[in-house]
């Protein structure tokens, strides 16, 4: 086991790193037929940050368990540094675990209530073999590295705000040495001057010990700003992938359009779509995204598109080559 | 009746003695009829009991001074008989949670027709269930004889809050407040039921008090803005000018710190601590421990707001001092991540 973690880091290279965790053809059917998830392919590199970003029920948690091992797929494969990671047992498994953490969403109910943040955090070190002397000399490395004076040891969640508790969490994840951090929604319930602070926190730690990122959150502002390549999920499935800034800048799938523009305040000339997510346990035939799409066609109604390339390394799941310039172009008087 | 709705010195706590919490500290505000008026503010800056406070839905335990009136009408002093009609027919609230303020066990026609007659806007149960089906096919419900019949959980989100919608303005209310009532929605959702309340809003001279914590619904609805943080508004003034050129340092803190294209990743600027809980007290300006530009006055009184513009105000003194007109930049806020938490 390294245990470089507090090392000031060496630079972090700068190329997409080997692939380190990679997902291929997820698909994962909950009891009446309700696919949450269709053929999610996603591949992470050492010191990247992927973002997913998507609304309530379009799979993008479930995915994240699927890739924490924590469900189990019903068809595809989830490989981790080479190996199947749904197969992986005894040793192999647990290192597994060690290099794999979680930053979940609510801060307020993630750390047990009853245990002080050090036995939080010991709790998880002992689980994966750090020895007492390591911890407590990396106990109070880990809290001042995320910003907290090493006294909140000794506290508890309830004596935290939500601020220090997710940093609090942060400390936690980092204390195994985790390679790879999921983050599903770490930042959705902080106040925004807070958030700023916890994102910025989480760019540094990547910066210093090349972590890999998954990022998942419904805010496409804060996804953009945080990651290197973004997927955008829609009833289960990947619609469309690329690097952040060309999602951002230059759309290439009618939904992420819409998401665009139905952030608040950006300046966007407003795409208001009719309806809401399709039940995924009745989705439409063909593309999901047809009985709310402004361009839908009969061809939409076939069959759901496969992911396209559209400019290299960007892909998207729409017939439409420009979907985007034909969305804006008869309404852009506003 | 005019729907004027005017507050001045609002001042709202829970509890007594040493026990009280300060949540709302002398809030003033005014909107015209058919104008929209935005509480901006974090968590526990106050807004929410404003909201409340102005229906006074706050019971026994809890003291609401100041004034409150509405089309020349002073609500404090109202019996709570006269308030009663008043809510629901005069003002209409939309809560932030859909699902917390329907009765699951009741259709969504059955609320609506009872606000209809019990506010005796109809006389009988045929006039109400037709005027149900035509508020819900208002609020952009697009079956509104089917959901008319259904019990909430058979209703999505953003239908649920579009029902609670029709209820707040089933009785055609002179001002509509709302409450954070996107904040459960997803964001395409979110961007229709915005969509909706500038409608409804262009439909009648109807006034809007809306209560967010998300800088991008306050720069669509256009309005007033109040920044609220410990229970006072820090700045106010048009939402356009307002965000363009905000004055007080927590608004251009609160600004700098959301992610925007162009920013680099970890370079977010960061207003340092958190913002303080609920009645959390400080003996001068709320915002001292946390802004760049503190002096020793600031820790004595809190700031008074004073005009800095035409129709803003801003309660900063070190900002507002010299000459008005050319906002002092707070320049002092970090790009860091790590700096200590203030405990």
């Amino acid at each position: 086991m390294t245990t470089q973690l507090l090392a000031a880091g060496e630079s972090v290279p700068e190329a997409p790193g080997r692939p380190l965790l990679d997902a291929q053809g997820l698909v994962k059917v909950f009891g009446t037929g309700v696919r949450a998830v269709s053929n999610v392919s996603l591949t992470m590199h050492a010191g990247q940050t992927l973002g997913i970003v998507g609304e309530s029920g379009c799979g993008k948690s479930t995915t994240a368990k699927m890739l924490l091992r924590l469900l189990t797929p019903d068809e595809g494969r989830v490989y981790f540094d080479g190996d199947d990671i749904h197969r992986m047992k005894g040793r192999k498994l647990t290192e597994l675990r060690r290099r794999l953490q979680v930053v979940p969403q609510n801060p307020q109910t993630s750390l047990n209530p009853r245990l002080t943040l050090e036995q939080s955090i010991a709790f998880n070190m002992t689980a994966h073999g750090y020895g007492a002397a390591e911890r407590r000399r990396r106990i109070p490395e880990l809290l001042d590295r995320v910003g907290l004076d090493p006294s909140y040891a000794r506290r508890y969640p309830h004596q935290m705000s939500g601020g220090q508790l997710q940093r609090a969490a942060i400390a936690r994840a980092l204390a195994t040495e985790p390679e790879v951090v999921i983050c599903d929604e770490a930042v959705s319930a902080l106040d925004k001057s807070v958030q700023a602070q916890v994102l910025n926190l989480l760019s540094d730690l990547q910066a210093e010990l090349g972590l890999a990122y998954l990022f998942i959150s419904h805010d496409l502002a804060v996804v953009e700003h945080i990651s290197d390549r973004v997927a955008v999920m829609y009833l289960g499935r990947v619609v469309e992938e690329g690097p952040a800034d060309q999602i951002w800048h230059d759309p290439r799938h009618p939904y992420t359009a819409t998401l665009l523009s139905s952030t608040p305040g950006l300046d966007h000339s407003r795409i208001v779509l009719g309806g809401e997510l399709p039940n995924p346990a009745n989705p439409p035939t063909g593309c999901g995204f047809r009985t709310r799409c402004p361009l839908a066609t009969d061809e939409c109604a076939a069959a759901w598109p496969a992911l396209m390339v559209r400019t290299p390394d960007h892909y998207a799941s729409c017939i439409h080559d420009e979907p985007v310039t034909l969305m804006r172009d008869p309404a852009s008087s506003s | 009746m005019s729907s004027h709705l005017k507050v001045t010195g609002l001042t709202t706590t829970f509890g007594r003695g040493d026990e009280a919490v300060h949540a709302v500290r002398g809030v003033d505000l005014e909107i015209e009829p058919s104008g929209t008026y935005v509480l901006l503010g974090e968590s526990g800056s106050g807004k929410s009991v404003t909201a409340r406070s102005i229906l006074r839905l706050y019971q026994s335990g809890t003291t609401i001074t100041g004034s409150i009136t509405l089309g020349g009408e002073e609500l404090t002093t109202l019996p709570e008989r006269r308030m009663r009609e008043l809510r629901g027919s005069r003002i209409g609230m939309v809560p932030q949670d859909p699902t917390g303020a329907l009765d699951p066990l009741r259709s969504i026609g059955a609320q609506l027709m009872e606000v209809l007659l019990v506010h005796r806007i109809v006389d009988s149960k045929a006039a109400a269930r037709a005027r149900a089906v035509e508020l819900l096919d208002r609020v952009g419900i697009a079956d509104p004889g089917r959901v008319v019949k259904a019990k909430p959980h058979m209703l999505s989100g953003g239908m649920r809050q579009r029902a609670v919608i029709a209820i707040a303005i089933a009785c055609n209310p002179d001002v509509l407040i709302a409450d954070e009532p996107t904040t459960a929605l997803d964001v395409t959702v979110q961007a229709a039921v915005i969509e909706l309340f500038r409608e409804l809003q262009e439909r009648s001279d109807m006034s809007l008090l809306m209560v967010t914590h998300d800088v991008g619904i306050a720069e669509e609805l256009g309005g007033e803005v109040g920044v609220m943080y410990a229970g006072r508004l820090l700045e106010t003034g048009p939402i356009g000018e307002v965000l363009a050129t905000p004055k007080h340092p927590y608004t251009q803190g609160l600004l700098a710190s959301l992610p925007s294209p162009g920013v680099e990743r970890g370079h977010l600027k960061v207003i340092p601590g958190r913002p303080p809980l609920t009645g959390e007290t400080a003996s001068g300006c709320a915002f001292a421990a946390r802004c760049p530009l503190v002096t020793d006055a600031c820790h004595v009184v809190p700031p008074a707001l004073v005009r800095v513009g035409t129709g803003r105000e801003a309660a900063c003194p070190v900002v507002n001092a010299p000459d008005e007109g050319s906002p002092a930049t707070v320049s002092g806020f970090s790009a860091g991540a790590s700096e200590e938490l203030s405990a």
